[in-house]
């Protein structure tokens, strides 16, 4: 049981990297892609309708982590205590600047949240990627769970690399994404953007899974690390051949595969004490109560389906690309002062 | 300051600031759903205009409470591990819950109901404000749930030196709950009805102030009387959810009932104290000038006039003989360590607290009805006072939830966890005991960082929420194909008729 909602975690995170990675690639691409004003709203209004519900994945990851594993939940977060404030600052920047953007129509406004989309995406990916990776390669903890050490403790060359893979792999992600979800202009940029990119984003990655394999690696995380290395070949291959939506498939396969690389690598332990191996936090150790798995795994059986079902929904409801044509004017907010159309 | 008082402050302010958010889109966007309905099925245009400018200022707000939840989630265990590591095995099910069948639900349906509005068939679009306003309350269910358990444990044993859960019917069906969720969502209306009233009202005044005759009218007389009602009723629902919490208090926690009081000496029949003039703290609480309602406390505790009511100088023994007189010597606790526990609560927060939240929930209810009696027949009184009263009269009920919160959270100091008379004893833990090991740095840091950046989306928002106020419904009701608001037809190429 303790192993299933291991699995369910990593599910989770999965979920969450491989949706909300196209919308942090989007948002860090926004200057970069839309060159204009019309363009930009285009990109964001690919990931308008889902943002909010990617970042659940989030939300719902780490409340199971609370649920199933305290002592995980506990340890994680109160060690690596800095990098997340940042993480949450991003989150909170980049979640107003979607919403609030559009609602005044003034360049200098937009300019400003622009900036706030483009480095809150940038931050949130990086120092998501670093915390993730600490928990893979393990915090100095103390037999009590504590960190001991510096507030700096997750910040190491190999959580660093951990940070810079996520941002890589989200930065190809968001424009095979665009590529996929725009049509016109932005779309081949976003396409040729990303098969320019990829080479160079994606090998720290590829780097993060050797450097995990080579320290906790057994038979079946190599194969599962074989897999990234091939789907991240053959979405390239598949977007020089315009196949965009083959390509944004196998970017999920390479995710998918990364987590469970990462994953597997990390069990039976779910965060390893780098003093003492006896003081890691393990899937057993770590886990609540039977009883209390019990109870998630109930609410996560007739949960979870749903879920799926009616956020696919929502991406069959919107799957139409869009293009500059469809976004209407900007639509003037009056001052107030005067009733609209009224004018004096 | 040491990490307890930081963590502390920063706890109290982002979950304050939180629920400023919180029963804003609780409250409203039932409303806008019920006005989508009345739209629906009459097809009056008024109803759609109601929708869309009620709805972008949901919008508007919603966004600021996602982002600031957000935080309170990874709180938890970033600044209150011990506490997490603690309460684990119970309190994480209902927030994992909350997150797998309300957060989901809310933000999946809340975009297609953005973006849907012409993609959509009528009746589909309409379900969708449904679904996410029906999420909303259940994410209040599960959040309150786990918030009375602090205040009530049941539902588990001691194994372990930690509470294991033995019964999530018990915590789900916590008394304590079943009295604070109808509390809290009345509550949320009555935030929701005084919006209404104060935002229409603001405008039938300018209206008059300029001399306008249009059909917009129409739209802010229908808005006052819904909120009014709405107003009302919530407070009706408060008085009499607060009565049930109040005698669940006194069975339960008969400190903070001392404390929402300052009543020091037992008294037998209690007199509930309607205001006082000097420092209700002690030890001089004798001093005070209270004014006074004989035997009403003990009516409030339990429901007849002569219980007796035990007050602060008794209560204080009886913990210290039941949870010890000193905190343990643990390094982990700092000054504390080893120091005499302090069982009292901040009597004038807990005291002022209680009375701010009646009061100003019944102000805010009160300026409803008054302003609905002021426009009655079309009236629009014209002195400058009157946008004041509508715009007072929104912020009441906000601060009202605020006071609550305050008294509830630190009505139960010293403890995080509160031990429990009537259940499962011997399951309680210590605000000090809770905090993580982190250094005061780091919190020092986050805290205050996110103080500055939601002091600076406070301005941002309410700069917006102004801004299209405002702009009334001409903001929100363009007249872009000669069909605003959509025939709720699906047109193929209009892939996006709401667009950022
Ligand atoms: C009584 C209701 C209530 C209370 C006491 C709280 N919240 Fe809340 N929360 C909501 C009611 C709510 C909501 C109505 O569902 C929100 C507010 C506005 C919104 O956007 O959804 C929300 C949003 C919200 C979100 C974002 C959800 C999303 O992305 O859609 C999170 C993660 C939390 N909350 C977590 C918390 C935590 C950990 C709390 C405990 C300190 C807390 N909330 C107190
Ligand atoms: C949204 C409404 C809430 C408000 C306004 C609120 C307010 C507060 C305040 C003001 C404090 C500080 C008390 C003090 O320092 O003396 C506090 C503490 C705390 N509250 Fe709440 N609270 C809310 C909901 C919750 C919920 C739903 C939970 C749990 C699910 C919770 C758990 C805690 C914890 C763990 C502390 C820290 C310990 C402490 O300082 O007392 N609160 N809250
Ligand atoms: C009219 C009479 C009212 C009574 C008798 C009353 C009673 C109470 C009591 C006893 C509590 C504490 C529960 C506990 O800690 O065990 C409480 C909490 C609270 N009250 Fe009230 N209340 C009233 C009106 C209001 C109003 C008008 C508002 C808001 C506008 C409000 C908002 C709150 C909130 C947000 C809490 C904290 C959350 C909770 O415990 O449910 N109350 N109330």
């Amino acid at each position: 049981m303790e192993t299933l909602w291991f699995c369910v975690i990593a599910l989770l995170w999965l979920g969450y990297l491989f949706l909300e990675g196209f919308d942090f690639g989007v948002g860090m691409l926004l200057p970069v892609l839309g060159r204009d004003e019309t363009e930009r709203r285009v990109l964001i209004n690919t990931i308008g309708p889902v943002w909010d519900g990617n970042e659940v994945w989030l939300i719902v990851a780490v409340g199971a982590t609370f649920a199933a594993f305290p002592d995980w939940y506990a340890s994680l977060l109160s060690a690596t205590y800095l990098p997340l404030t940042l993480f949450l600052l991003a989150l909170i920047g980049r979640g107003v600047a979607f919403e609030y953007r559009g609602k005044v129509d003034s360049a200098r406004w937009r300019r400003a949240w622009d900036a706030v989309i483009v480095t809150g995406s940038w931050t949130a990916a990086l120092s998501v990627g670093l915390v993730l990776s600490a928990t893979v390669f393990g915090l100095p903890l103390d037999a009590a769970g504590d960190r001991v050490g510096s507030p700096f403790a997750a910040v190491r060359p190999e959580t660093l690399l951990g940070a810079v893979a996520v941002a890589g792999y989200s930065l190809v992600h968001g424009a095979v994404f665009l590529a996929l979800k725009t049509e016109g202009q932005v779309r081949f940029r976003a396409r040729g953007l990303a098969l320019g990119v990829a080479p160079v984003a994606l090998v720290p990655l590829l780097v993060l899974l050797l450097t995990v394999q080579l320290r906790f690696g057994s038979a079946w995380t190599w194969a599962a690390s074989t897999v990234v290395a091939l789907a991240v070949l053959g979405a390239w291959g598949r977007l020089v051949l315009g196949r965009e939506g083959q390509s944004f498939a196998l970017m999920g396969v390479a995710v998918a595969a990364t987590v469970a690389a990462l994953f597997g690598a990390l069990y039976p332990n779910v965060l390893p004490s780098t003093l003492d191996p006896a003081w890691s936090l393990t899937v057993s150790g770590a886990a609540s109560s039977p009883y209390t798995l019990t109870v998630i795994t109930w609410v996560a059986a007739f949960g979870t389906p749903a879920v799926l079902v009616y956020q696919g929904w929502t991406y069959w409801v919107f799957r139409r690309r869009i293009g500059t044509r469809h976004i209407p004017p900007v639509h003037v907010v009056p001052s107030g002062d005067r009733p609209a159309g009224q004018g004096s | 300051m040491d990490v307890l008082d930081l963590a502390r402050w920063q706890f109290g302010i982002t979950t304050v600031y939180h629920f400023l958010m919180v029963p804003l889109t609780i409250g409203l966007s039932l409303l806008v759903a019920t006005m989508q309905t009345a739209w629906v099925r009459t097809g009056d245009r008024r109803y759609l205009a109601m929708t869309r400018f009620w709805g972008k200022l949901l919008l508007i707000n919603f966004a600021m409470g996602v982002v600031t939840g957000i935080v309170q989630e990874f709180q938890f265990g970033m600044t209150w591990s011990a506490y997490s590591r603690f309460v684990g095995d119970v309190f994480g099910a209902p927030l994992a819950m909350e997150g797998l069948v309300a957060f989901f639900v809310e933000s999946t349906f809340l975009g297609l109901w953005i973006f849907g509005w012409d993609r959509l068939p009528k009746k589909v679009h309409l379900a969708c404000v449904w679904a996410f306003s029906l999420a909303t309350i259940a994410s209040a269910y599960f959040i309150l749930a786990a918030n009375s358990w602090m205040q009530h444990p049941v539902g588990v044993e001691m194994a372990d030196g930690r509470p294991r859960l033995t019964s999530i019917w018990a915590v789900l069906g916590n008394s304590t709950v079943l009295a604070a969720f109808p509390h809290t969502v009345f509550g949320a209306f009555a935030v929701a009805g005084a919006f209404l009233v104060g935002i229409a009202a603001w405008h039938l005044w300018r209206r008059a102030e300029e001399g306008r005759a249009d059909e917009e009218g129409a739209v802010w007389r229908a808005s006052v009387k819904l909120g009014t009602w709405v107003g009302v009723a919530a407070f009706a629902g408060l008085a009499v959810s607060g009565d049930l919490q109040g005698k669940l208090m006194f069975e339960q926690q008969p400190m903070k009932m001392a404390a929402a009081e300052a009543l020091c000496h037992t008294e037998r029949p209690a007199s509930f104290s309607v205001f006082a003039v000097g420092d209700v703290s002690r030890p001089d609480c004798e001093d005070v000038k209270s004014v006074t309602v004989p035997a009403l406390l003990s009516f409030l505790a339990h429901g007849d006039f002569s219980t007796e009511v035990k007050g602060i100088e008794e209560l204080v023994p009886l913990y210290q003989e039941r949870y010890g007189a000193n905190y343990p010597v643990d390094e982990r606790l700092g000054e504390l360590s080893g120091q005499p526990i302090d069982y009292v609560p901040n009597l004038p927060v807990t005291y002022w607290g209680f009375r701010l939240m009646i009061g100003f929930g019944a102000a805010g209810a009160a300026a409803g009805v008054l302003v609905l009696w002021l426009t009655r027949g079309g009236r629009v009184p014209r002195g400058r006072w009157f946008p004041w009263l509508a715009l007072g009269g929104v912020a009441a009920p906000f601060l009202g939830n605020s006071s609550g919160w305050i008294f509830t959270e630190m009505g139960r100091q010293p403890f995080v966890v509160v031990p429990n008379p009537g259940g499962v004893d011997g399951v309680w833990m210590f605000t000090a005991r809770a905090v993580s090991s982190s250094t005061p740095g780091e919190v020092l840091t986050s805290l205050i960082s996110l103080t500055l950046v939601y002091g600076v989306l406070a301005v941002v928002e309410g700069f917006l929420i102004r801004r299209y106020v405002r702009a009334g419904v001409a903001g929100v009701l363009p007249d872009r194909t000669g069909d605003p608001g959509g025939t709720g037809e699906k047109k193929d190429d209009d892939v996006l008729s709401f667009a950022y």
